[in-house]
């Protein structure tokens, strides 16, 4: 049992984690500035009619995937980590808060709001340009919070936690 | 004052932060 939970868990944790956290820095550290240099010669349509949607899928499945795998492995101490309740999982209750923060970003903040901006859903002009900033600064917030929940998820087990909480 | 996320380097640099300040209450805490 520990090798399903544990084990394979952990290893999907990873897996889907790296597919939802690579596509969020694709999008931070190249869509977004390349649509921004498109915007001049108007030469992002490509971008968004093919890349964007099949990057925002994975993105966000791989967003579900990774909470799900995360909450698996925490199985019985769930509730421990999230309520701080054992100073043992203060590390660990960090870096679950950061990405239950972060997968709320994407599916109530990010995907809804990208619809609109695709032509997914109806939107006016001047809703697209509210919901392209809300979609932004959510992508933004959890480009900022990535970089402690990595902190927090490789601090928290086996040698690298001795090496870091002594 | 300029939004540190409209920047990536504000973003990164936030990020940082956010991780140094963090870590230190959680260490003060495990002790």
């Amino acid at each position: 049992m520990d090798f399903l939970q544990l084990g394979i868990g952990r290893w999907l944790h990873v897996v889907s984690g790296v597919m939802w956290i690579g596509l969020l820095y694709y999008f931070n550290f190249v869509q977004v500035p390349a649509l921004a240099e498109a915007a001049k010669d108007g030469s992002g349509a490509g971008i968004t009619k093919h890349v964007a949607p099949r990057a925002l899928f994975w993105f966000r499945w791989g967003a579900l995937a990774t909470w799900v795998f995360g909450a698996i492995i925490l199985g019985r101490h769930f509730l421990e980590a999230f309520l701080f309740m054992k100073s043992a999982y203060y590390p660990i209750g960090v870096g679950a808060w950061l990405g239950t923060i972060m997968f709320f970003n994407v599916w109530v903040l990010i995907w809804p709001n990208q619809k609109k901006i695709l032509g997914m859903v109806q939107a006016s002009d001047a809703e697209k340009a509210k919901s392209r900033r809300i979609a932004f600064l959510a992508s933004r917030t959890n480009t900022m919070l990535s970089i402690p929940l990595l902190f927090f998820m490789t601090a928290s087990g086996g040698l690298f936690r001795t090496a870091v909480w002594g | 004052m300029k939004n540190p996320l409209d920047t990536l380097w504000g973003t990164v640099i936030s990020g940082l932060v956010i991780t140094f300040v963090l870590f230190y209450i959680v260490k003060f805490a495990m002790q």
